[in-house]
Formats: structure tokens, C-alpha cells, sequence
């Protein structure tokens, strides 16, 4: 890890109206590193995350990327950013993939937004991409209506990987799977993760996925983040009372 | 042996000869005059003017007994007409508060200062058909005429809305002297500000507004809309001479105003309060007028900040869009012109696809044989 | 109807010189940035939208009364749209007509590009109905004009990279896009993709008008205008693999012509122009008829 953050956050706040989205929320994210923030529904986490990767504008607060204003930025130089260095995995692969697209066209999608302009290459890359989130080569042509839900993610993965971004936004990769195919999507990732050395700013409210993923923990509560921490620190001597309620109530079950 | 086909301007001019010829129909049946038209035909004629944008009952008669009655195509006319003359200036906004009203009823009031005004409406007639008509019987007068003599001494009536506004109940509209856009010199540009929604609205196909203010009641959108008022009636019509250095009275017209006031559970900013749909057009329109105040409230959930719920009344693009007739049906139709140069290319396509798709099966037949 | 439409009530070529200018304002500023779309005030014309109403309103403004305008429809002089078309300039501009490609200083097009190559000095007037190339991969014109502006192509290569996984080929027939001068991705309005090649380096001025959508689009004189595709499945424009078979021509686009209800088929070209002026100079096809007979 070098010195300069990735991504470094400034009291960045988001109102609806009297409520509070998120409030002050202030970290730095260093290069290689995993930020888990996790919280229970209506914590304000998501709404962070949609803030982070331009999704929603916030009312307040500085976000910048490597040393480069994000809100300052027009939109151009945003959405230019967010095909090339940055990558956005949803919950629902729905809304992360082109149901009416090969797998293929999926995976091959930002390529030729960068400008890719040989078939055959493009999809030996699909194939290569698809080979490394554990899907056949054979279903480069199917779309993605015809995968399990567990294919779909691994297919959004890739589909947003195949550029080599440098940071990853994810709002619960593992959210709405079976219990046996999240342990698989989890492994998939913590090796994709450590093999391209990726920045990651992930949401969920499952402990578990931050103990295997996140090297640093944030936890929120009612737009606010009540503590932070390496995660074993966090998680194993948590000091806010919200921090105790959260791992004890998974520990309970 | 192929000749080409030729004589493409032959076929038009017969074809045109025809058209006439049926416009006029079985010429032992009276031709109607403009003048019947307009006084019996007046809520056609209303349609046209509207969304013509164009008000004069008098072309818009012709128009329709040019059209044979389609009314798509007598607005056609009237808008191919009007784009030919020439613009001498706008007038001053018409002030419909001082409306020399014929119907006014309100919704949400029972009864209110000035009163409700039923007005000559088809709302409690019951629809049966009247075979008196047929037999080319005239409805006694007698009662009208009190109706019209009773409204004839009427001073203007406030609008009801005014009401609600004394209370702070209902949002503000704030005064503008800014020029409003003119849909019909300027092309359309996204996202539109509330003056061109509504001039869009107004020109816009009745069925279209109509279908999307009904989808916006069955909850597509909703808005829980009460009519707050409806006013049909004449407005004088002033204009700025620079010569003289005020405004003068260059004509009168008869309009339809409908304000829906709608549920608000307030904003960042703003305390609950009611808000505003409006709809205005020429003419007794009543239903356009309508439909049109609760698609124009239903478009604005940005500015008061409320959800886009994906309702299609509530996407500004696919109703500005969609809502003007001339062009959906000069689109629709053009699929009539030849398309043979495109079905053409689309046939070579098909068969090089058809032709590879075929041997590739016989070569696996082959192959597994 | 159209007769009614007295000389001396409108002004030269319909629109009034107001009009005229707000629409070459727009054709200039076309021709200065190749291939993007100009927005601009289409006005209601005497006829409906979609069929012209762009390429009217362009010609009407860049007609002089010393023009000679030609005015074709799927090739050929003689369709109904083009008569209407013609006769609606004659009447309203007097302007000269012809039939003859080189001697047409104005060709006003739906859907071809004539056979006989252009040259400096005119201008080929494009109708265009739907003037987005990205508009059937996204409806919303707000979202489209923010991908040209950012050069947001992607997608249209997604489509193109579709076809080929499917069919092994680009399965786009017409009104395939374009790349121009390596900026703006472009719709050459429903032309077949044989016609493709005549769009580039283009001696004459090409305008796209779309009325109903309101915008102008144009390529300068010698433009660079490349049709999308792959490195290792280049774009190909294709025909059907025969001869015309009045004049013979083996280079021109065809029309498939049903001759009777037995699968009897011709084919001939969609070039009227092309054709009979081959026809006169002797060439003659497999249906052809010599010259001096025909006359008789």
C-alpha cells in the first residue's frame, strides 16, 4: 500500500428532505484495500455507496479520486471514469447486466466502449473472463436470462472486471443468493480481489462477507458511522454498543 | 413482358378527382355550409381549433368538411395553414379571473362565492338517442334562453383556487413576465420547463392526454386529483400597440380553464399544501382540459420532489414526444410509401442467412450419417 | 386539393425567407460539424410528417430559381411520393426538373443513392425518418445526445458484435451506421448498406433533413464516412448476386420485380435514371428489349 489514498471522503452528507441519508461520513480508501460498511437496512449505506460512485449528487461534503475533485468533475469526465476506472457491481444482476445480450456482449461491452475493434479478440476475452468466474465456455452466447442467479452475478463480474478497473463499488454482491452459492461467489471473489490487486468499497449487512472481504470495517447507523476499524478489531472488540448489538445478534444465530 | 410502372402523376390526379367526388357524397343529400358546421358541429370545430392552434371557428369548419370529418386531418390543415402566416406579435396574457363565464362548477367547494354554473353541459343528460333529432325536430328554446339571460348579468367570479390560497393551502404560482417558449418556431428541447409542457399538452392528440390522465387515476402516477374548478366562457383578447403605448381590445375568445388541486405531503422546503394541475384550451373542450390538468401535475413530481414511480404520464419524454397526432399519424402512415429498396436488402439478407443457416444443417446431417 | 394552391400566394419554394434562413443556419452549422444533429424548428408542411418533410424544408431553403432539381424515391423518378414531391417545387419555386442524375444540381432522395456518381457543385438532399443511430438501443433522446457528446459508441458496437454471434454476419440491412471523420456516429437514413460506400469522400454536399424530429444533419464534400464494423469482419455492401435484367448492368442495386403468380421473378434497377440511360446507350440484359424496337 503506497501513501497517496485511492479515494478519500470528507464529510459527505445526503438529505431526503428533514431525513438524513447519510451525514458526515469522512475515510480514505488506500490502493489494494477492501472497505467493508455494513449496518442494517435504512442505515444510510447504500445511500453512501450511490453517493461514491456518482449515482446521487450529496448536499454536502468533498470526494475525491486520485486527487481529483469527483463533485467538481462534469459529467463527461464522470462517466468516462466510470467505464474505465471504475466498476459498479449491483445486488440485483439485473440492473448491472444486459438481459437482452450474449454473455459475450455482456463481457464484451466495455471493451468496445474503449474503442476494441476485433471480434475474434474480443471474444477470446469473454471466453477467458467468463473461464475465470467459473462459467462454460459453451454459454458465451446464451443470455443471461438463461443462468441462475448465482451465474448472473459471476457474469456481472465479469462484465465489470474485464477492463482492469482500479475500484469497485459493491452494494451486496451476495445479496438474495443460497447460503451454498454466496460461500462460492464469496471465494471467487477474495482471488479476484487479491489477484488484480483491486480497491474495493463494499455494502452489506452480513458480517460474515466483511470477515472474509474487507481488511477495514465501517459501521453505520442511522446515516452516521459509529465506528471503524480493522475488521478483526472491529469485529472481534467492538466497541459501540450498535457495533456489539450487530456482532452478537449474528454470533446468536 | 415488364414495362415499369409509370404514370404516377396520372394516378394521383384521379385519385384526387375521386376523393373530391366522395367528399361530396350523394348529391341529392343538401352540401353543408361552413356556417352549419360551426353552429352544429361546434365541439369539432372546438378540436380543431385547439389543436390546430389556431383559433377560428371558420377555417377550422372548413377544414373539417375538407377533411370529410376526420378531425386529425382538418387539424392538419388548420397547422399546415398556420405555419404560412405571417406573426405581427403576442398578446397580453388573457386574464380568464374576469372570464364572462357560461359554466363554472367547482369540485371541492359546495358552494362558493359566484356560485356553480352548470352550464350547457352533457354531464346529466342521459344518453338516449334523440329521435326527435332525426326527424329534424328543434328543441324548444324556452329554457335556454332564461339560462343565457340569467348568466348575462353575472360579474366576474373569483377563482376558486384563490380560496384555498388565501389559507396558504395551496402552492403559489408566481407571476412571470418571461416570454414563453413557442413550441411551433422553436424545436423542442429536453428537459422542458413547465410553460412548454403545457403548450405541448394543449396541441397535444385529446385521446393521447386523455388515456394518460385516466392511467394517472387507475395509479400509474397518482396524483388525487379533484377538479378544483372548471370554467368554460370569453376572455377579451388585449394586445401592446408600440404606437399607442397601451394595450388594446383586438378581439374575444371562448375558453375552457380547469384547475385540479392535488394531495402534497410536502418537500424539503415546502410544508404540505395542495398543488396545482392546469389545463387551458379554446373552446368548450371540457374533457381535454381536464385530462390535460392532471397529465401537467402528474409531469411535475421533479420540481416538487416527489418519486418517479416509472408511470408513463409522469416521463416527460415519451409524452412530449408522443402526444402530438400530426406527427404520430404522418409517421404511422408513411409505412404506406414504398418501402421496396429496404425490403429489398432485408429479402438478400434473409436468404445469404437462410442459405448458410441450411447447409450448415445438411453438413451435420452429412457428418452424422 | 393541391390545386387550389395558387402561384403568387406563397412565397418562392413555400417557406418564407424567414424560415429559410433559420434552416440554413442549421445546414451550415451541420456542414460545420460533420454528422452531428442540428436541431432546428421544423415547420408544419402541406404534407405529412414522415414522408419528406426534412428533405422539403432542406431543399426549399437551398433551392435558387436558376436550380435544376431531380426528385427520387426508392431510385426512381416515378413513385407517387416523388412525383408529388417534384410537382409540389414545380409549382411552388417553377423551378427546372429533370430526370438525368448529371444534370440535377438539387436530388432530393428517399432511401437511395443514385448510380452515376455525383459531382462538385450539387447537393443531395437526404429524407430522413429517424435521424438516431442509437435511438433503437435507447429510446430517450436525452440519454442519446449525452452519448454522443461523451462518444459513447459501445453500445453500437454490442449490437454489431450480437449480429455476428448469431447469424455470423452484420445483420443490419439498411440504414447502417456510420462513423464520420472519426467523431459522430451517424444514420444515413434508410438506404441499403450497398449505397454505403458512395457516402464517403462524396464530390457533391449531402444534407439529411428530419422533420418530424427536427434535425439537420449534413456531410461536407469529401468526408471521410466509414460504416462500422470489425477489424476481422469488415463491412461488406451487398446486393442480390444478379444482373439488371433490362440493361444488363452488374454494379448497380436491384429491385426483385414478382412477374406473375407462378415464382416468376426479374430483377431490375432501382436507378430509373441508371437504367434507361444504359438502356439508350445499347447495353441490354437478359429482358431487354433493343433500343429501336422499343421505340416503335
Amino acid at each position: 500500500m503506497t501513501d497517496t489514498p485511492l479515494l478519500s471522503v470528507r464529510d459527505l452528507t445526503k438529505r431526503y428532505g428533514a431525513r438524513i441519508g447519510c451525514a458526515d461520513v469522512s475515510f480514505d480508501l488506500y490502493p489494494g484495500e477492501v472497505l467493508g460498511i455494513v449496518g442494517e437496512s435504512g442505515s444510510g449505506k447504500s445511500t453512501l455507496l450511490s453517493c461514491l460512485a456518482g449515482h446521487l449528487r450529496p448536499d454536502g461534503g468533498q470526494l475525491s479520486y486520485a486527487g481529483r475533485n469527483v463533485l467538481g468533475m462534469s459529467e463527461t469526465d464522470r462517466r468516462r471514469l466510470s467505464r474505465t476506472e471504475w466498476a459498479f457491481v449491483h445486488q440485483n444482476p439485473r440492473d448491472g447486466l444486459r438481459m437482452g445480450v450474449s454473455a459475450g456482449g455482456n463481457v464484451g461491452e466495455r471493451l468496445m466502449a474503449i474503442g476494441a475493434r476485433h471480434y475474434g479478440d474480443i471474444r477470446d476475452t469473454a471466453i477467458d473472463w467468463l473461464g475465470r468466474v467459473e462459467i462454460n465456455a459453451d454459454r458465451i452466447d446464451d443470455r443471461p436470462r438463461a443462468f441462475s442467479g448465482g451465474m448472473q452475478q459471476r457474469l456481472q463480474i465479469a462484465r465489470n472486471l474485464v477492463t482492469a478497473p482500479r475500484l469497485v463499488f459493491m452494494d451486496e454482491p451476495t445479496g438474495g443468493l443460497d447460503v451454498s452459492v454466496q460461500a462460492r461467489l464469496l471465494d471467487l471473489l477474495r482471488g479476484l480481489v487479491r489477484d488484480l490487486g483491486l480497491s474495493v468499497v463494499i455494502v452489506t449487512h452480513d458480517l460474515a462477507v466483511v470477515r472474509l472481504l474487507a481488511d477495514r470495517l465501517m459501521v453505520m447507523k442511522s446515516g452516521r458511522v459509529v465506528e471503524q476499524g480493522l475488521t478483526d478489531q472491529v469485529l472481534d472488540d467492538p466497541q459501540h454498543a450498535y457495533t456489539q448489538l450487530l456482532v452478537s445478534s449474528v454470533l446468536q444465530v | 413482358m415488364y414495362v415499369a410502372v409509370k404514370g404516377g402523376e396520372r394516378a394521383i390526379d384521379a385519385a384526387h378527382a375521386w376523393l373530391a367526388e366522395e367528399r361530396r357524397g350523394d348529391r341529392t343529400v343538401a352540401a353543408l355550409s361552413i356556417d352549419q358546421i360551426r353552429e352544429q358541429l361546434a365541439l369539432a370545430v372546438n378540436r380543431v381549433m385547439v389543436e390546430g392552434s389556431l383559433y377560428d371557428p371558420d377555417l377550422a369548419a372548413l377544414a373539417i368538411k375538407q377533411a370529410r370529418g376526420d378531425l386529425i386531418e382538418a387539424i392538419f390543415l388548420i397547422r399546415a395553414y398556420r405555419t404560412t402566416l405571417p406573426r405581427f406579435g403576442a398578446s397580453n396574457p388573457v386574464k380568464t379571473a374576469e372570464m364572462a363565464v357560461v359554466r363554472r362548477i367547482s369540485a371541492t367547494f359546495k358552494d362558493l362565492p359566484g356560485g356553480q354554473v352548470l352550464g350547457p353541459t352533457f354531464d346529466y343528460t342521459h344518453r338516449l338517442l334523440d329521435f326527435a333529432l332525426m326527424a329534424e325536430g328543434e328543441a324548444p328554446i324556452g329554457l335556454a334562453e332564461q339560462g343565457a339571460a340569467a348568466l348575462g348579468t353575472l360579474d366576474p367570479v373569483p377563482h376558486v383556487t384563490e380560496f384555498l390560497n388565501r389559507d396558504g393551502l395551496i402552492e403559489t404560482e408566481a407571476p412571470s413576465d418571461g416570454t414563453p417558449p413557442d413550441l411551433t418556431r422553436e424545436p423542442m428541447e429536453l428537459p422542458a420547463a413547465r410553460p412548454l409542457r403545457l403548450q405541448a399538452l394543449t396541441r397535444g392528440d385529446e385521446g393521447f392526454v386523455l388515456s394518460l390522465a385516466y392511467s394517472t387515476q387507475r395509479g400509474y402516477g397518482r396524483t388525487h386529483a379533484f377538479v378544483g374548478e372548471l370554467r368554460i366562457g370569453s376572455v377579451a383578447v388585449e394586445m401592446e400597440i408600440p404606437e399607442l403605448g397601451f394595450a388594446v381590445e383586438i378581439g374575444e375568445i371562448e375558453l375552457t380553464e380547469c384547475e385540479s388541486v392535488n394531495q402534497f405531503k410536502g418537500s424539503k422546503t415546502e410544508p404540505p399544501q395542495f398543488t396545482r394541475g392546469y389545463g387551458l384550451v379554446f373552446g368548450q373542450t371540457e374533457r381535454k382540459a381536464i385530462a390535460m390538468s392532471l397529465v401537467d401535475r402528474a409531469l411535475r413530481w421533479k420540481e416538487l420532489g416527489e418519486d418517479f414511480t416509472g408511470a408513463p404520464a409522469q416521463d416527460e419524454e415519451f409524452v412530449l414526444m408522443h402526444a402530438d397526432n400530426v406527427q404520430a399519424t404522418g409517421f404511422l402512415e408513411h409505412i404506406k410509401l414504398p418501402h421496396y429498396v429496404d425490403f429489398q436488402s432485408e429479402l438478400e439478407l434473409i436468404r445469404r442467412l437462410r442459405s448458410e443457416a441450411m447447409a450448415a444443417i445438411t453438413t451435420t446431417q452429412e457428418a452424422a450419417e | 386539393m393541391t390545386d387550389t394552391l395558387e402561384a403568387g400566394a406563397y412565397n418562392f419554394a413555400y417557406l418564407d425567407e424567414q424560415t429559410k434562413r433559420m434552416i440554413r443556419r442549421a445546414i451550415l452549422k451541420g456542414i460545420a460539424v460533420p454528422g452531428y444533429q442540428v436541431p432546428f424548428a421544423s415547420r408544419e408542411m402541406p404534407m405529412p410528417y414522415g414522408w419528406g418533410t426534412g428533405g422539403v424544408q432542406v431543399t426549399a431553403a437551398c433551392l435558387t430559381p436558376d436550380d435544376t432539381l431531380k426528385v427520387i424515391d426508392q431510385g426512381a423518378d416515378d413513385t407517387t411520393n416523388a412525383v408529388s414531391i417534384r410537382k409540389f417545387f414545380q409549382r411552388t419555386a417553377a423551378v427546372a426538373v429533370t430526370e438525368a442524375t448529371a444534370e440535377a444540381s438539387i436530388i432530393q432522395t428517399r432511401h437511395r443513392i443514385p448510380e452515376a456518381p455525383l459531382s462538385e457543385g450539387q447537393i443531395l438532399v437526404y429524407q430522413v425518418p429517424i435521424p438516431e443511430p442509437l435511438r433503437f438501443l435507447e429510446p430517450r433522446e436525452t440519454e442519446t445526445r449525452k452519448m454522443h457528446e461523451l462518444e459513447e459508441y459501445g453500445l453500437m458496437h454490442v449490437k454489431l458484435y450480437e449480429d455476428i454471434a448469431r447469424h455470423g454476419h452484420i445483420a443490419t440491412a439498411y440504414a447502417y451506421p456510420v462513423k464520420v471523420e472519426g467523431r459522430y456516429v451517424m444514420d444515413p437514413s434508410p438506404i441499403p448498406r450497398f449505397d454505403n460506400p458512395k457516402l464517403a469522400a462524396c464530390p457533391a454536399i449531402q444534407l439529411f433533413g428530419a422533420g418530424r424530429e427536427q434535425r439537420i444533419y449534413a456531410l461536407p464534400p469529401y468526408t471521410a464516412v466509414v460504416s462500422l464494423d470489425f477489424d476481422d469482419h469488415p463491412f461488406e455492401a451487398s446486393k442480390a448476386p444478379h444482373d439488371c435484367d433490362l440493361c444488363g448492368a452488374s454494379d448497380s442495386y436491384l429491385d426483385e420485380v414478382i412477374t406473375d403468380d407462378a415464382g416468376g421473378r426479374m430483377f431490375v434497377c432501382s436507378d430509373t435514371d441508371y437504367c434507361r440511360s444504359r438502356c439508350e446507350a445499347g447495353h441490354m440484359g437478359r429482358l431487354g428489349v433493343p433500343q429501336q424496337e422499343a421505340a416503335e
